[in-house]
C-alpha cells in the first residue's frame, strides 16, 4: 500500500467518525467541535488531491471564522437538547430504512469506473493552484462570481431587515447629532435687566 | 507572468440584469436617506418599467451567448423576463395599501423584491448549471426574507422557517444531482452536456441516479407533489402581499429552470425524466385538486390549486415535443396572470387588521361590490378552465399536445381531475353570488390604482380567452426561436 493511500484512509476514517459524532453528540458544543475536526480532516483530503488553495480556505474560513461564530452562538443560546431530541427514536426505524436504501444505491452507483475517470498526472512543484483559480475566477467565471456577491448582499440585507428593530421608549443617542451640537443648542443666552429685589421688610 | 487574453464579455444581452441590480442597490440607499416612504415604491416601478424597455429593445429572434457561454439571451428568455416584470409591477401595485397598513411599506421590501426579480432573470437566462443554481439561490434567499419580514406574526415566521429548511434541502438535492452529471459528462454547460450525453455515457445508472435528484429538486422548487408540502403552509403563513409575489413570478422562473435543465441540457435523457415527470404530474393533479376541496382558507385553497396547475404544466413539458413545450409556456404565462388577479383580490379586500382570507369572507360579495365579485368570478372560472376564459385554452393546448404525443391516458386523467377541481372554484362563485353576507360587511381598501389594475387583470383574462391566438402564436414563436 502506498503512503498516500494510508494517509487517505487515516483522514477518511477520522472524517467519518467526526461526522457521526456531529449528529450523535448530546452537547451542541461537542457537536460543533466534532464538525471542526471533520473540516480539518476534509482539508487534509483535499490536500492529498492537490487542491491546496481550497484546503487552506476551508481551514481559514470554516474553522477559523464560521465555526468560531457558531460556537459563540451555541454557547450563548440555551438550547434544550432533550426537547429537540423528542421523536428521534420514533422516527429512527423509517429514517434508518431510507438511509440504508440510499447507502445501497450509492454503493451500486458510485465509483471511479462508472464515471470513466482516470487519476490525473501530478502537477510539478512550482504549479500554483491559487493562481490558476484566480485566473479562471476573474475571467471565465466572472458572471457567477458576481452573482455570488449579490447573494451575499441579499443575505446582509435580509439579516438586517429581519433583526434591526427600533423599540419605542428606549433611550438611545444619535452620535451624529451629538457631534453636530453647537453652543447655541446647549445654552440659551437670556438678556435680563438688572432688577432691584423688592424689599419685603417694609 | 503569463498574459491572459480574455476577451471582454459582451454586456449588451445582460443589460436588463445590470439595470435591475444597480437599481436594487439604489433603492436600498435611497431608503436610508429619503424621508419619503414612497421613494422605494416609485423607484421599483420605474426600474421594472426600464428593464422592460431594455428587454423589449434588445429582444429578437436571435440567440446570444455571453460570459463564456454561461448567459443566454433568446426569445423565450425575453418573453419570460417581460412577464416577470409585469408580475413584479402588478405585485407592487396590488400590495401598496396592504403593506402600508401593516408597517411593511419599507425600502427593504422593495429592494428584496428587486433582488428576487434579478434572481429570476438569472435563472431564465442561464445556460450553465452554475448560473442556474446561483439564480435559484438568489431568488430563494430574497423570498425567505420577504416571507419572514412580518416579524411579529408567528405564522409568517413559521412559514419562513419551513420554506427555508425545505428550500435548503431541495438545493442540496439539486446540487448532488448536478455533481453526478458533472462527473459523468465532465461539463457544466448545458449545451455541451447535451452533446456529451448524445455521444453516449459511461454508465446509464449514474445518469438515472443524478436525474432522480435533479428532478426531485425541481419538483420542490415548482411545488409539485410529492414535494409540495411547503406550498400550503408558506402561502397561508406569509403576508398576503408576499404570497401574491411567490405565487406568480417565480413560477415563470421555475418553468424556465425546467426547460433549461431538462430540454436544453438533458434532452438526450428524455426517456428517463419523462416517466418521473409523469408520476409527479399525476400526483400533483390528484393531491392538488382533492385537497383544495377541503380548505376553508382561500390562500390555502389557492396554494393547492397552484399544485394542480403545476401538475398541468409538467404534463406539457413531459411530452418532449415542441407543441408540448410551447403549450406549457402558454400555460404558465396565463396561470401567472390569473394567479396575480386572484391574490390581488384577496389583498384588495383585506384592510388594516383584517385579512380576507377565509372563504366565508366572500359570502355575498356580489351584493356589496358587484364589480369586484364579477372580476373574481371571471378569475375563478378561468382557473377552473371554463370557456370562454383563457384558462380553458391553456388546458386545451396542453391536452392537445398530450394526445398528439400519444399520452391519451394522462389526458383523460387530467380532464377528470380538472372536473373535480372545478368544484372548489365554482364554490367561490356560489358563495359570492348566492349566499347572504355576514352581518359584518367587508369594505375594500380604498386603493383606486389596485382596483383599476384588478379590473384590467380580470378583463385581460376574458379578452385573452376570446382572442387567445396572438399570445399562443407568440409563445410558439419564442419556443421555436430558442429551441431551434
Amino acid at each position: 500500500m502506498e503512503f498516500t493511500t494510508v494517509v487517505f484512509y487515516f483522514f477518511a476514517a477520522i472524517l467519518l467518525a467526526a461526522g457521526v459524532r456531529v449528529i450523535t453528540a448530546r452537547n451542541p458544543v461537542h457537536a460543533a467541535l466534532a464538525l471542526v475536526l471533520a473540516f480539518f480532516t476534509a482539508a487534509g483530503l483535499w490536500m492529498l488531491l492537490e487542491a491546496e488553495f481550497l484546503a487552506i480556505t476551508l481551514v481559514l474560513v470554516y474553522v477559523g471564522a464560521v465555526m468560531v461564530l457558531f460556537l459563540f452562538v451555541v454557547m450563548m443560546l440555551d438550547i434544550n437538547i432533550e426537547r429537540m431530541r423528542q421523536g428521534f427514536w420514533d422516527y429512527l426505524p423509517i429514517a434508518g430504512l431510507v438511509a440504508g436504501l440510499m447507502v445501497v444505491e450509492m454503493v451500486m452507483v458510485l465509483g471511479g469506473e462508472r464515471f470513466g475517470l482516470v487519476a490525473p498526472e501530478p502537477k510539478p512543484a512550482d504549479y500554483s493552484n491559487t493562481r490558476e483559480l484566480g485566473l479562471l475566477l476573474y475571467t471565465e467565471y466572472v458572471y457567477p462570481f458576481e452573482i455570488a456577491a449579490v447573494i451575499l448582499l441579499v443575505a446582509i440585507v435580509a439579516a438586517i431587515a429581519l433583526t434591526l428593530r427600533r423599540r419605542p421608549g428606549v433611550k438611545w443617542m444619535d452620535p451624529a447629532r451629538q457631534v453636530k451640537v453647537t453652543h447655541e443648542g446647549r445654552i440659551r443666552m437670556v438678556n435680563l435687566k438688572p432688577q432691584k429685589p423688592e424689599s419685603k421688610t417694609e | 507572468m503569463q498574459a491572459t487574453n480574455f476577451p471582454m464579455p459582451d454586456l449588451l444581452p445582460a443589460l436588463p440584469e445590470i439595470v435591475v441590480l444597480v437599481m436594487a442597490c439604489v433603492v436600498l440607499l435611497v431608503e436610508v436617506y429619503s424621508k419619503s416612504r414612497a421613494a422605494g415604491y416609485v423607484l421599483t416601478l420605474l426600474t421594472l418599467l426600464a428593464a422592460a424597455g431594455v428587454t423589449t429593445f434588445t429582444a429578437g429572434p436571435d440567440t446570444a451567448y455571453t460570459f463564456s457561454g454561461m448567459f443566454v439571451d433568446d426569445a423565450m428568455a425575453d418573453l419570460l423576463k417581460l412577464m416577470t416584470y409585469l408580475a413584479g409591477i402588478a405585485a407592487v401595485i396590488y400590495s401598496r395599501q396592504y403593506l402600508a397598513d401593516r408597517d411593511m411599506f419599507r425600502g427593504e421590501y422593495f429592494a428584496l423584491l428587486l433582488f428576487a426579480v434579478l434572481g429570476m432573470m438569472v435563472m431564465i437566462s442561464a445556460s450553465h448549471f452554475l448560473t442556474l443554481y446561483l439564480g435559484l439561490e438568489l431568488l430563494s434567499l430574497a423570498l425567505y426574507a420577504m416571507v419572514a419580514l412580518q416579524r411579529d406574526s408567528a405564522t409568517a415566521v413559521e412559514a419562513a422557517m419551513k420554506y427555508f429548511v425545505l428550500g435548503a434541502l431541495a438545493s442540496g438535492l439539486l446540487l448532488y444531482g448536478m455533481s453526478m452529471l458533472y462527473g459523468l459528462t465532465g461539463t457544466l454547460e448545458l449545451a455541451k452536456m447535451a452533446e456529451a450525453l448524445n455521444a453516449g455515457v459511461k454508465s446509464e445508472l449514474v445518469l438515472a441516479f443524478g436525474l432522480v435528484f435533479l428532478v426531485a429538486g425541481l419538483g420542490f422548487k415548482l411545488g409539485a407533489a410529492p414535494f409540495h408540502m411547503w406550498v400550503p403552509d408558506v402561502y397561508h403563513g406569509a403576508p398576503t402581499a408576499v404570497t401574491l409575489f411567490i405565487g406568480s413570478a417565480p413560477k415563470l422562473a421555475a418553468f424556465a429552470f425546467a426547460i433549461r435543465l431538462l430540454v436544453d441540457g438533458l434532452q438526450p435523457a428524455h426517456g428517463d425524466w419523462q416517466q418521473m415527470l409523469a408520476v409527479m404530474a399525476v400526483l400533483s393533479l390528484a393531491i392538488g385538486n382533492l385537497a383544495a376541496i377541503m380548505q376553508t382558507n382561500i390562500k390555502r385553497m389557492l396554494a393547492y390549486s397552484t399544485i394542480s396547475h403545476m401538475g398541468f404544466l409538467l404534463l406539457g413539458v413531459l411530452t418532449g415535443t415542441f407543441a408540448g413545450y410551447s403549450s406549457a409556456l402558454f400555460y404558465v404565462v396565463t396561470y401567472v396572470i390569473m394567479s396575480l388577479g386572484a391574490f390581488g383580490m384577496v389583498l384588495h379586500l383585506s384592510r388594516a387588521g383584517f385579512e380576507a382570507e377565509n372563504l366565508d369572507d366572500y359570502r355575498g360579495l356580489n351584493a356589496r361590490h358587484p364589480w369586484l365579485a364579477g372580476v373574481m368570478g371571471i378569475l375563478m372560472l378561468s382557473m377552473a378552465g371554463l370557456p370562454p376564459f383563457v384558462g380553458f385554452y391553456a388546458k386545451l393546448t396542453i391536452l392537445q399536445a398530450l394526445v398528439g404525443s400519444g399520452w391519451l391516458w394522462l389526458a383523460v386523467l387530467a380532464v377528470l381531475f380538472s372536473l373535480i377541481g372545478a368544484y372548489y372554484y365554482l364554490r367561490v362563485v356560489k358563495l359570492m353570488y348566492f349566499d347572504t353576507p355576514h352581518a359584518e360587511a367587508m369594505a375594500p381598501a380604498p386603493a383606486g390604482d389596485a382596483r383599476l389594475l384588478l379590473s384590467i387583470n380580470g378583463l385581460a383574462v376574458l379578452v385573452l380567452g376570446i382572442l387567445p391566438q396572438p399570445l399562443m402564436a407568440l409563445c410558439a414563436y419564442a419556443m421555436q426561436a430558442s429551441l431551434q
